[in-house]
Order: structure tokens, then C-alpha cells, then sequence
């Protein structure tokens, strides 16, 4: 079973303090951490289940700067065989649709079984690329998938609904499957994973390897373009209670216990 | 200017609440367009649905097809896409919902339409549309345009835009004729399941103590749970201590998981993401520890402590034992 799998390298921000640029075209990225966006790597994990029991390749692709390469040998150093990353200063300001386009016209010429995607960007939380990409390939899909099983050339997965429901569905393969966090325990890389993922070569596309006009790709090619960042502004706010660790225990239990809560 | 069509969610027999939510901004945009404002109804026996939604719509479009008494994206698509070649609107509406998360970027795709997904805010100023939507995990706003086309969508947010019943529209019913002909043989929907129910029933307690992320490991759980204890409250979790395999789905709070509404909601080490919020914005009164001073649980709690979880916790817990 040949998988493709689409990741994204993103910068860390559940802890940081985030600023805007001042040409307000993006956030600040100096100091942030950078990793595989959290829904990407139960994607990867996944593939590599369905690796272990079905054999076959898996292939890596990213839209990114060069500094994905991390991202990328990260997922060569668990298990997966090739990786691409499609690079072009002419990608830049692509929205979910002209991304989807360029990994749409890397992939549609290989051979595969599947494409996963995570579910949605810890950045942009767009949740658009997946099911984009699966119409442009002319791809069955389902999204939110949180288990599958494979049989006779189908897949048998659950997707999560709201409220702790699950729908259970059958789909024919060659699939695109968008993959929810929790579907199952992404490994860490092992160190000699590591330092043979050191050794492999990253393929390198840029807008001319792809069959792409400039004006499918970057701010020409999107449809939804960025008017302004703005840092939201907090409605409703909070009474922040100060003091020590033990000041603001004992202010805390009697405000409760005034409101009856305790 | 075209209608407006809203795209009417339902599940095992009831109308899910982001239909009401988008009608409501439905007419919101419909007065600012000058448009008139469509639910759109796909289902099987839905005649009681219809004549709800009535109230809130100019038309309610029906199509009525045993193929489409469970939601699935394939069939949808290929529903919405002759309605919408057929009647032209110029703005389709969906819900950020695992069904519109499904079928709305295919079938924008499919469509040629530009389309925002998960929006918080959507109006028109000047003639044009423009959609607000969040990233970074609500740190960040951004206000989006759409390029010029026949044919806009846009996801709205569960639980982000008000509905208030007004005055009743008294729209009309009319009736479609299902487009389907062959079965969709590549997808088919097969079952639900429901998660299974544990011996805590967190929906039911008026104290519950929640811990997210910031509980770094397995092993500081157990912290938590005391102070839970000493609060004669529950133990329930985010997303990320589920998925972590930290605490069983049915300890799930927000809108894959469980919707509690306790008298005490505290949140341990929780940034606040929507999916979350949504499944406890209703408690009473909601506290929240976190080192974070711009995590967006600040924005719903009502009281807060910017610490460090691993020093608060413990102090709590002894006070409430002292």
C-alpha cells in the first residue's frame, strides 16, 4: 500500500507571546519553536501502522521553506521512504486552495493507494487543504477520521461528529483521508531512525519541476486573500486574582464560597 | 444580488443548533445584500424540519431522497451542486462542523468558488464580503477578502454567532426533485456509534476540575485529581490529555466530547481553544489557572490566575483540605 502524506511545519504558539509584523502579512517568527503540526503527526503515525501491516512506501511532501527539511527527516527518521519539499518564492501568500493546487500537481502523476493529511493547520486552522486536494485528484474522501481498517481494496473508517458520535463508512481506494488527532500513538523516532534520515536526500521541487502557471500559485492563484492581522480583542475578561501561590488559594476558596460553589 | 443559501444540519431526527446560528446571520447578510435568504434541506422525512425552518427563512428548498437520510458528503455534493447550478445563489452557507468540515472545500473546489472556512465574523462592507477567522489558536485574528466570483461560501463557527427566535419569516416550502440517479457506490455511510459511557458521568457534576496541556505528563495527573477530590468535584480533560490516552474519552470536555454546564468549571493548564470552550462556556462560574496571561480561557472565565499550575494546584488543594 503506497501512502502520500502531507505535512506542515509550524511554529509552536500554545505558550508564546505572538506579535504581528508591521507589514501585518504574518506573526513574528523569531524565537518560536517550529514542529510537525500536531494533526500531521497522528497522519504520519497512521501511515506507518498501515505500512507495518500492508507493506508499500510512503512519501512525505511539504510546501514550506527550507526549513521544513526538519519537519521532513523527522518523518523519514520513523519510517517513511521519500520526501519532497515543493519550495518557490512564488508559493508565497498561497491560501488553502493554491496550496492544495501545488501538492495537488506533485502528487497527481505518482502512484498511490491513499494521501492523508492531519485534519487542520495548528497556524492557520483552516481545515481546507485535504479535502480540496481529494477533488483535485478526483479522490473519494472523508475527513476527521479517527480509525480505519483495511479490506479488498477498501477502507472501512470512523469519522468523529460532534458530541462523541462517530459515523462509520465505507470507502473505495485510491482515497484522501484527513486524519484527527487521537486516531493513535505517534512514535518517537529512534536514534538510528534519526541518523539515517540524516543521510537521505530531500527532493526539491520548485514552481518550474511543477506543470503550474505563476498565476495558479502564491496570491494570483488563491481566492481568499489577507485584508489585515489583528491581535482579537478580549471581550469579557477575566478578575485576575494576584499574590502568591497561597494568596491567591485562599482569595480564590472564599470568593467560591461566598458564591456557593463550594 | 442572488439568494443566500444556508445549508440546514441534521442528525438522528433533530436540527442541529449551527442551522439556526447561520440563519440567524443569514439574515443578518440578506438585509445587508438585499438578497433573499434560502434554507437548504436534505434528508428523508423531513417534512417537520421544513416547516421549521420556515420561520426563519424566506424559501426552505427540500429535497426528499431515501439516499439522503444520512448526511454524506459524495451524495451532498452532488445535491447541492445541481441546486446550486440550477438557482444560482450568489453566498452558500455551512457549518465549521464535521459535516461541513466534509463537503464544503470540495465542493467549493468542484464549484470554482472561493471559499473562508471556520469564520467568526462575515459582513459586506462597500458591495464586498468579507470574512474574519481565527488562527494560531484564537491569538491571532485575521480579516479576509474574497476574490471577485459568482459564488461565495463560507464555514461558519459552531456556537460563534447568536441566534435569537424572532418574529417567524413564514417562508414557503418548495419541494425539489431529488437529482440522484445511480448510487454512490465509492462512499457509503454505514452506521453511528456512540462513545461509550464510563462509571463518571461528568455531565452530571456541579464541580468539575478540567486539566489540559499544560499538565506536561501523566504522571502530574494525579495532582489534579486530589484537587478535584477536595473540591468534591470531577476529574475531566482537553483534547490533547485525551488523545494523549492521559484520561478516557468519555472525560472529554468540548465539542467532540462532552457539553457540562456545573455550577464550577476550573480549568488546569487549559489555553482555551473553541472546540472547548464550546463544551463548557455555559458553566456558572468558570476559573482558570494558566501561566499564559493571553491564553483565550481568560476571555470566558471569570476569575483567573496567571501562575504556574504546578504551584497553584497544590496550594488550592491545601487550602480547601485546611
Amino acid at each position: 500500500m503506497d501512502i502520500v502524506v502531507c505535512v506542515k511545519h509550524v511554529p509552536d504558539t500554545t505558550e508564546a507571546e505572538i506579535a504581528i509584523r508591521d507589514d501585518e502579512r504574518g506573526i513574528k517568527k523569531e524565537g518560536l519553536v517550529f514542529d510537525i503540526s500536531e494533526a500531521d503527526n497522528y497522519a504520519i503515525e497512521e501511515a506507518l501502522l498501515l505500512k507495518e501491516e500492508f507493506g508499500g512506501a510512503i512519501t512525505v511532501l511539504t510546501v514550506g521553506p527550507p526549513e521544513a527539511d526538519e519537519t521532513l527527516r523527522m518523518c523519514l527518521a520513523k519510517g517513511a521512504d521519500q520526501a519532497v519539499r515543493l519550495t518557490d518564492e512564488r508559493f508565497e501568500g498561497s491560501d488553502g486552495y493554491a496550496t492544495a493546487r501545488i501538492l495537488a500537481e506533485a502528487i497527481k502523476d505518482t502512484d498511490y493507494d491513499l494521501v492523508l493529511t492531519g485534519c487542520q493547520a495548528d497556524d492557520d486552522g483552516s481545515a481546507q487543504v485535504g479535502v480540496t486536494l481529494a477533488e483535485m485528484l478526483g479522490l473519494p474522501h472523508a475527513a476527521l477520521v479517527v480509525s480505519t481498517e483495511v479490506e479488498d481494496g477498501k477502507m472501512t473508517v470512523h469519522r468523529e461528529l460532534e458530541g462523541g458520535l462517530h459515523e462509520v463508512l465505507e470507502i473505495e481506494l485510491p482515497a484522501l483521508l484527513t486524519i484527527q488527532t487521537g486516531i493513535n500513538e505517534p512514535r518517537y523516532a529512534s536514534i538510528f531512525g534519526i541518523r539515517k534520515a540524516m543521510k537521505k536526500e530531500i527532493e526539491v521541487l520548485d514552481l518550474d519541476d511543477l506543470e503550474l502557471a505563476e498565476e495558479a500559485v502564491g496570491e494570483a492563484g488563491s481566492r481568499t486573500s489577507l485584508v489585515e492581522l489583528f491581535i482579537p480583542v478580549v471581550t469579557a475578561q477575566a478578575t485576575i486574582l494576584e499574590g502568591s501561590p497561597e494568596e491567591v488559594s485562599s482569595e480564590l476558596v472564599t470568593i467560591l464560597k461566598n458564591e456557593g460553589v463550594v | 444580488m442572488g439568494e443566500i443559501f444556508v445549508l440546514a444540519e441534521h442528525r438522528q431526527g433533530e436540527l442541529r443548533d449551527v442551522t439556526f446560528e447561520m440563519l440567524g446571520k443569514g439574515q443578518e447578510l440578506a438585509a445587508a445584500m438585499d438578497a433573499p435568504l434560502a434554507a437548504v434541506l436534505l434528508g428523508h422525512d423531513v417534512g417537520d424540519f421544513a416547516t421549521e425552518l420556515t420561520k426563519h427563512a424566506n424559501q426552505v428548498l427540500v429535497v426528499e431522497d431515501a439516499r439522503l437520510e444520512h448526511f454524506n458528503s459524495a451524495v451532498y455534493q452532488q445535491v447541492l451542486a445541481h441546486l446550486i447550478a440550477e438557482r444560482k445563489p450568489s453566498l452558500v452557507l455551512m457549518g465549521q462542523s464535521a459535516y461541513g468540515m466534509d463537503l464544503a472545500p470540495s465542493l467549493a473546489t468542484q464549484l470554482d468558488s472561493p471559499l473562508a472556512t471556520d469564520c467568526v465574523g462575515l459582513e459586506v462592507e462597500d458591495g464586498h464580503l468579507f470574512a474574519v477567522r481565527e488562527m494560531y489558536g484564537g491569538k491571532v485574528s485575521a480579516k479576509l477578502a474574497f476574490r471577485q466570483a459568482d459564488l461565495y461560501m463560507a464555514t461558519l463557527r459552531q456556537a460563534a454567532f447568536p441566534f435569537e427566535e424572532g418574529e417567524p419569516l413564514g417562508g414557503e416550502v418548495v419541494a425539489v426533485d431529488s437529482p440522484l440517479t445511480e448510487e454512490i457506490a465509492y462512499r457509503k455511510f454505514l452506521e453511528y456509534v456512540e462513545a461509550a459511557v464510563g462509571e463518571v458521568d461528568i455531565t452530571q457534576a456541579d464541580v468539575v476540575v478540567a486539566v489540559g496541556r499544560g499538565i506536561k505528563e501523566e504522571d502530574n495527573l494525579p495532582l489534579v485529581e486530589k484537587l478535584a477530590k477536595a473540591m468534591g468535584g470531577v476529574l475531566a480533560g482537553s483534547r490533547p490529555v485525551v488523545d494523549a490516552g492521559w484520561l478516557p474519552p468519555d472525560r472529554q470536555v468540548g465539542q467532540s466530547g462532552k457539553t457540562v454546564k456545573p455550577k464550577l468549571y476550573l480549568a488546569v493548564g487549559i489555553s482555551g481553544a473553541s472546540q472547548h470552550v464550546a463544551g463548557m462556556k455555559a458553566s456558572s462560574t468558570i476559573v482558570a489557572i494558566n501561566k499564559d496571561p493571553d491564553a483565550p480561557i481568560f476571555k470566558v472565565a471569570d476569575y483567573g490566575i496567571v501562575d504556574d499550575l504546578f504551584k497553584v494546584v497544590p496550594a488550592l488543594t491545601a487550602q480547601l483540605a485546611g
